[in-house]
């Protein structure tokens, strides 16, 4: 519900939604920059590729300005959202574990890395069981890897916990190895 | 009837094994979804996109659809005894629902709002069966500037009309557009917006955007709020059947929330959450308990607006089935699973796709019949699956998240645009930036360039084209209204109160 309430005080400039106006128009540069690099063919110049994005830099251009008065004025942020500090910790360790399965899925596997991005983010959650999120976590990524990997028919990084059930699935139906 | 045979046919195509296995499957998936905060049914179809490489079209779009009607059904569940609305549509259910249950009357919510979404969407679902047909045959009249003028209106309503405020959303809408370009354009093979890397050629995957913003985004949101407070689940009192007094005081708002709802879904503007308040407002207006609404919990205001949203479920696949317009972000990322099969969904799906559209359709007959059963009967479940703590759901998502990112292409490089993503799902969340109108212009974009490309070939260039055909013009007018009357009708308001000015309600 974030209506422009009656400002009793003068608009004060709000920091945060500055930089997301200008975020924006930085984005509309970089619009522009590549679309100065669409090479264009003169036989398509009426209709030819760049036509659209120039359309959407311009709207960009527009929309970023605005978003920038908008934040001169005291900016847009409902109250409820200004009031509640944000828990730096809590999302910081969230990153963490994002970017811990980025780093180590490909040299771990898709499950090894994903039990130690559920830990982390369980964690970051307040929860205080490292071991027995661990083991959730396993159950869960052997789940979401043979459930719905398999099912889905998509292929998804081995590691060596994969290797080695699927060498033990492909020994139990004694044939060959999935 | 021509309609009615078609129907037969589509519940013979509906009614096969394998696909009522999809429809039980896809049902029970949605509700479930429904009922967990943080997942809703755009990201879940959305994970499960890759299915279109593997099933038949119809068996594949039978498991959407249960899953986008389940969703519904599931959401109002966590409203009622969470106070958290599971989806934006669901807003108003909390309102009385969350009221009624504490106040002990928690089954009889939810089973108005299970029966009335029943009786909705099965309105809903026939309004589609005998709509749908009709408004074909005025689509196929359609040129490509009436095409674009109307993806225009689209843009303008699910961006600017719906939501807090009409920057932000087409902010959104036109982050969608630049995601949505990058990669190869389709009709001089140029690249663009590729950064000149190689991995952006193809574009970026509707699964990656999709689950970034709605996933990774949502998590990382929570994360940040774990000092707001906490909602507690109201613990389940009372029989789950209607009193006599119940169900006489339900059967009216039920029928005027199908009412308000499919046609508003219906129309290219779609969105749930106008009906839904819509029906929310008549209902309180209408009713003979006032004392009960915002107090107690009134029964009225749990039964019109759940209707209303079901209902608007089932017309926001109208224009989607015979235009090739979605308005929602999971119709939006179902067109998508369409275009995975090569089928391009417009005026002749319906002709060229008999199979798949009318087993569509019957299958949302028979889903809607599981899920009243799902819901009601078997509450109890979905009620244990509330208490699943939030570390372990929004790790375990998480985990869901990577699997159906890193499937693509085995490609790091995947993971760190989604995660990128999920940074600016946060920051949009945080600062009130809706995220649907990101998917929509990421794949309604691309279509109404080829539109407006496809005009502008046929008319040599010449940009009037969009002017001079009246129903192009018409349609352009009203996405001009739509984007500035509010604000000179806000204006007007203004100096005639000289108060504040106030915005009913953001979605």
């Amino acid at each position: 519900m974030s209506t422009s309430d009656h400002q009793a005080s003068p608009p004060r400039l709000a920091l945060p939604e500055l930089l997301i106006g200008v975020g924006l128009l930085a984005c509309a540069g970089a619009v522009a920059w590549q679309t100065l690099a669409i090479p264009v063919s003169p036989l398509y110049s009426k209709v030819g590729p760049t036509v659209f994005p120039y359309i959407t830099m311009a709207g960009m251009i527009l929309l970023s300005l605005l978003l920038i008065l908008a934040a001169m004025r005291g900016g847009w942020q409902p109250d409820e959202e200004k009031e509640t500090p944000t828990d730096w910790k809590a999302m910081g360790l969230v990153a963490a574990g994002l970017v811990a399965n980025l780093v180590l899925i490909q040299p771990l596997g898709f499950t090894a890395a994903s039990v130690i991005m559920f830990v982390l983010v369980c964690f970051g959650f307040g929860s205080r069981h490292p071991l027995r999120d661990a083991l959730l976590g396993l159950v869960l990524a052997l789940a979401a890897y043979f459930g719905f990997a398999k099912a889905l028919g998509v292929n998804i990084g081995a590691g060596l916990i994969e290797n080695q059930l699927n060498a033990l699935i492909g020994a139990m139906l004694g044939g060959k190895g999935g | 009837m021509d309609t009615l045979s078609h129907l037969a046919h589509g519940f013979a195509v509906a009614f096969t094994p394998t696909n009522l296995l999809w429809c039980l499957v896809g049902t029970t998936l949605g509700t479930a979804i429904g009922v967990l905060p943080g997942l809703g049914p755009a990201l879940t179809i959305a994970l499960l996109l890759p299915i279109t490489y593997q099933v038949a079209p119809e068996a594949s779009f039978i498991l959407f659809a249960g899953i986008y009607y389940g969703a519904m059904y599931g959401g109002s569940t966590t409203s009622i005894l969470l106070n958290t609305p599971g989806e934006s549509a669901t807003i108003v259910t909390a309102l009385e629902g969350n009221r009624m249950a504490r106040s002990g009357r928690g089954g009889a919510a939810l089973a108005t709002s299970a029966i009335g979404s029943f009786v909705a969407g099965t309105l809903g679902t026939l309004g589609v069966a005998f709509l749908a047909p009709t408004v074909v045959k005025y689509a196929l009249k359609f040129g490509p500037a009436e095409y674009f003028s109307l993806m225009v209106l689209a843009f303008i309503t699910v961006s600017a009309v719906l939501g807090s405020s009409s920057v932000r959303g087409l902010t959104s809408l036109f982050l969608g557009f630049v995601v949505g370009m990058i990669g190869v354009d389709l009709q001089t093979g140029q690249p663009r917006f590729t950064f000149g890397t190689a991995e952006l050629l193809d574009g970026v995957d509707v699964i990656i955007v999709a689950v970034g913003l709605f996933a990774v985004g949502e998590t990382l949101y929570m994360a940040s709020r774990r000092y707001a407070g906490k909602d507690e689940i109201v613990p389940l009192k009372g029989s789950l059947y209607m009193t006599a007094a119940e169900w006489a005081r339900s059967w009216k708002p039920w029928l005027r929330g199908a009412a308000i709802g499919f046609p508003i879904g219906a129309m290219p503007a779609g969105g749930a959450e106008i009906p839904t308040f819509l029906s929310y407002a008549i209902e309180k207006k209408l009713s003979r308990h006032k004392e009960e609404f915002g107090t107690v919990g009134a029964i009225e205001g749990v039964a019109g607006p759940e209707a209303a949203n079901n209902a608007s479920a089932a017309g926001v696949l109208v224009p989607m089935l015979t235009l090739g317009l979605p308005t929602s972000a999971t119709a939006a990322i179902m067109l998508s699973a369409f275009q995975s099969y090569g089928i391009n969904p417009g005026p002749l799906l319906l002709t060229t796709q008999a199979n798949l559209v009318w087993g569509l359709i019957a299958s949302l007959f028979i889903a809607n019949v599981i899920l009243v059963v799902l819901n009601l009967p078997l509450i109890g479940l979905w009620v244990r699956l509330l208490k699943i703590p939030a570390p372990q759901l929004y790790a375990g998502i998480l985990v869901f998240a990577t699997v159906g990112t890193y499937g693509i292409s085995q490609s790091p490089i995947d993971l760190a645009i989604l995660y990128l993503l999920g940074a600016a799902g946060f920051l949009m969340r945080r600062f009130d930036f809706p995220t649907a109108p990101v998917i929509i212009g990421m794949i309604l974009g691309p279509l109404a360039e080829t539109q407006f490309r496809r005009a502008m070939t046929i008319e040599n260039g010449d940009w009037t084209v969009f002017f001079r055909h009246p129903l192009s013009l018409t349609l352009l007018t009203l996405a001009f209204i739509g984007l500035v009357g509010p604000h000179i009708w806000a204006w007007i308001e203004h100096r005639r109160r000289r108060g504040p000015e106030h915005v009913p309600g953001d979605a």
